[in-house]
């Protein structure tokens, strides 16, 4: 079947397709040109390479089930998919996360941002020859994934933030890695911002290079850092507060003109600004009132001595479960029963603790939002995340659909680059930070 | 307040065709006839209301209900800085609405989304096209009647 | 390979096995790689091809976008029933001798999405020569992966006489 631009273009016109599979096109997008010599006269965008039906598979399992499936929507910031989705849920359910898991989440939320930003001006900056740059940014990325591994278990897919709180506490160790990861990110920034900032030729192809202005940008629906790029102050975070973010310093840094180079300083000044908060909720987080305890008697030891009472002792729990023992729970996850996993100890050794273990696994229980509807927004790395969630009352989402930042961005790119040339395309699309899993979903 | 301004605004302006306003866990939703959509975007565009961004469409089917579909438009002022959920009910038998792409550039795809998915139709879109599926699918993948593991591979697979 | 040793080969055998082996080792050490990259587990590929997880010093460093100048093709990431014809005509414009390895559990059996729209498995569209699991596998995991491939080229029948593959 003909495409658009198939039947529109002119006869003596170049058709140049940069194919799904392209190096430069983050995966899964298809760029048509036609072109007149280097000249782009017209193009079209095909997308849903990487349509996954994440939608309808969602409305196909438990909202506990579905966690996994978030974090693989924008797979640059996994932690804020999870965020952005477990907050919705929690307007539904209207309850009240403790505070040192609001803390927790914002650190991690920010790490996650971190190497949201990190990657993709390393990729803008590979594609436009600067390898130098990527290596520098993998290399600061690294150290952020090792932050996270630590507490979470997992590198990138992580399905750490949970409904009611966060998975587990931070591990003791947390502040040693959290500075390294801090410095380490500092001094790459430090570096880049030498070898990028006045550089010739990384102005040349970013300066006045895809510019838009406020008006049509807010009319194509853009939000984050390439909305403040064009000088328009609107952050979920300062305009709609969540969490704790209402208590700390931050700024938000805004470019003038909307071209690709204010996209990449707008970027990489909010990098320094998140590294500002995540100091300063590093050092605000409210301490946990006992340290970690060691040693205990096996699980089936306890299980059977909790035949005749309780064991008081301590249960030597696996060492996947370690942050999620049964006294921290009340520092991670919201009291109220039946939102999280209930604590091991209580699985092992009480009646009730078995069957809200089971309650909470089988189909039919679990979480069960009242009847309605909810939308919730946090701030991803692209813009505003945004959840819109239907319920009927059962323990499956009726509908759930996401408002995708980076669907509206990409939606521009045909407006962006039309009378640009081919070499225009790559910084431009670069900056816009496409990510398949969420444009496509 | 400044939210339920909105909606006594528009119950004034539009008396007949707005069918059910309310505040919905903190959302202000209004429930609006289908030949009334393109009059409230318009207004709700102006300056004076200054709801500058379109911030999602989608639908939700309601199988079993009748009418079936629902259009849910969610809008923003930056100015105010507030939502407002725009929500359209649209049955099998009639299904098609009246595009915003005139208001709103980035209704073009996200309507494009909605045709391919659901198979609602719109009155005045430039390119009604699928977006995500390909060329030769049958079928709208979100609704409740089309199965989740329904296959129709466009290549011959091997086994 | 052992057995020929215990029975004396005549001479003109020996020479081609060990002309395999060189071949092989030369091959194995020097692959060209196309990365088909779609999904999460690129991420953790560019990971492993940056400094930290070193994939240059196995010689596979180089990526080349071309698929004529290629030999192994690494799929990263979900295919989904769109992107099929597009990894098979990829697949395609290979020249011969090649390599496929699927990368992450989506390439491997459709990982979590079992719907309408993945592929499940891409061995359904091309042979697959190395399965890496894990969503996504972490870079050691890949390395791992990519030793076995190694040891794979190191031992078959290298195609020096321009006999075709048996797809």
């Amino acid at each position: 079947m003909p495409t658009r631009i198939e039947k529109e273009a002119r006869p003596d016109s170049l058709l140049l397709n940069m194919g799904p599979s392209h190096p430069a096109m983050h995966g899964t997008i298809r760029i048509m040109l036609e072109l007149d010599g280097e000249r782009i006269l017209n193009s079209e965008l095909e997308v849903g390479y990487l349509h996954r039906g994440f939608e309808k598979t969602c409305e196909n399992r438990t909202y506990f089930n579905l966690l996994p499936y978030t974090d693989r929507l924008n797979y640059v910031s996994p932690l804020i998919n999870n965020l952005g989705y477990v907050m919705t849920v929690e307007k539904m359910l209207g309850i009240e996360v403790p505070e040192r898991a609001q803390y927790i989440r914002v650190l991690m939320s920010e790490l996650s941002r971190i190497s949201d930003h990190l990657t993709c001006l390393a990729a803008m900056a590979m594609e436009c020859g600067a390898f130098t740059v990527f290596l520098y940014k993998m290399r600061a990325r690294e150290f952020i994934w090792d932050v996270i591994e630590q507490t979470t278990g997992a590198r990138m897919t992580t399905s750490y933030i949970r409904i009611g709180g966060v998975k587990a506490d931070l591990h003791p160790n947390f502040d040693t890695v959290l500075k390294k990861a801090v410095d380490e990110t500092r001094d790459v920034l430090k570096d880049v911002h030498g070898l990028l900032d006045k550089n010739k030729i990384f102005l040349n192809r970013t300066r006045d290079v895809g510019n838009i202005s406020a008006e049509d940008a807010i009319n194509f629906g853009w939000t984050g850092p390439c909305l403040r790029s064009a000088g328009v102050y609107y952050d979920v975070r300062k305009a709609h507060p969540y969490l704790i973010y209402d208590r700390l310093k931050w700024d938000v840094p805004l470019g003038e003109r909307g071209d690709n180079f204010d996209r990449y300083m707008v970027r990489m000044k909010e990098m320094d600004q998140s590294l500002r908060i995540i100091e300063q909720a590093a050092v605000r987080i409210p301490q946990t009132a006992r340290s970690h305890i060691s040693g205990g008697i096996e699980p089936a030891e306890a299980i059977r001595a909790s035949r005749r009472r309780k064991p008081r002792e301590n249960i030597n729990l696996s060492p996947n479960l370690e942050g999620s023992e049964e006294f921290r729970y009340r520092d991670i996850t919201a009291s109220q029963k039946g939102l999280a996993v209930p604590p091991k100890e209580n699985t092992y050794t009480t009646i009730e603790g078995l069957i809200e273990h089971f309650k909470f696994f089988m189909s039919g229980h679990g979480i069960q939002p009242p009847k309605g509807e909810a939308y919730f927004a946090v701030e991803g790395g692209n813009g505003e995340l945004g959840f819109y969630i239907v319920s009927d009352g059962t323990d499956r989402p009726y509908r759930l659909h996401l408002r995708a930042p980076c669907f509206h961005i990409v939606s521009a790119l045909e407006f962006l680059i039309k009378g640009r040339y081919v070499a225009d395309v790559i910084p431009t699309f670069g900056s816009m930070n496409m990510i398949g899993g969420e444009l496509d979903r | 307040m400044e939210e339920k301004e909105i909606l006594k605004r528009l119950r004034f302006k539009f008396p007949v065709e707005v069918e059910d306003s309310a505040v919905s866990l903190g959302d202000d939703v209004i429930v609006i006839a289908k030949d009334a959509l393109l009059p409230v975007a318009t207004f709700l565009k102006e300056k004076a209301q200054d709801y500058a961004m379109l911030l999602d469409l989608t639908c939700v089917d309601f199988r079993g209900k009748e009418p079936r579909f629902e259009m849910v438009y969610h809008l923003f002022s930056l100015s105010r800085n507030i939502r407002l959920r725009l929500k359209v009910r649209l049955s099998e038998q009639d299904l098609w609405i009246d595009s915003l792409t005139g208001l709103w550039k980035n209704a073009n795809w996200l309507e494009r989304e909605v045709f391919d998915m659901f198979g609602v139709r719109f009155e005045g879109h430039p390119d009604l096209r699928r977006l995500f599926m390909y060329d030769g699918f049958e079928g709208y993948p979100l609704r409740k009647d089309y199965p989740l593991r329904k296959r129709q591979p466009p290549t011959r697979l091997r086994d | 390979m052992s057995g020929d040793k215990k029975k004396r080969p005549p001479a003109g055998q020996f020479i081609t096995t060990q002309f395999n082996s060189l071949l092989g080792w030369a091959r194995k050490f020097s692959l060209f790689q196309y990365p088909f990259i779609t999904a999460c587990c690129g991420m953790e590929y560019m990971s492993m091809v940056c400094a930290h997880y070193d994939f240059d010093r196995f010689g596979a460093g180089w990526t080349r976008f071309s698929p004529r100048q290629s030999d192994m093709l690494f799929v990263v990431g979900t295919i989904s029933q769109k992107e099929a014809p597009v990894l098979r005509t990829v697949y395609e414009q290979m020249t011969e001798p090649k390599w496929v390895v699927a990368f992450g559990t989506c390439t491997v059996s459709g990982g979590i999405y079992d719907n309408y729209a993945v592929v499940q498995g891409i061995d359904k569209i091309i042979p697959v020569d190395i399965y890496i699991p894990g969503c996504p596998p972490r870079p050691e995991t890949v390395l791992e992966g990519f030793l076995k491939l190694q040891e794979k080229i190191q031992h078959q029948e290298q195609e020096w006489r321009w006999k075709k593959k048996k797809s």
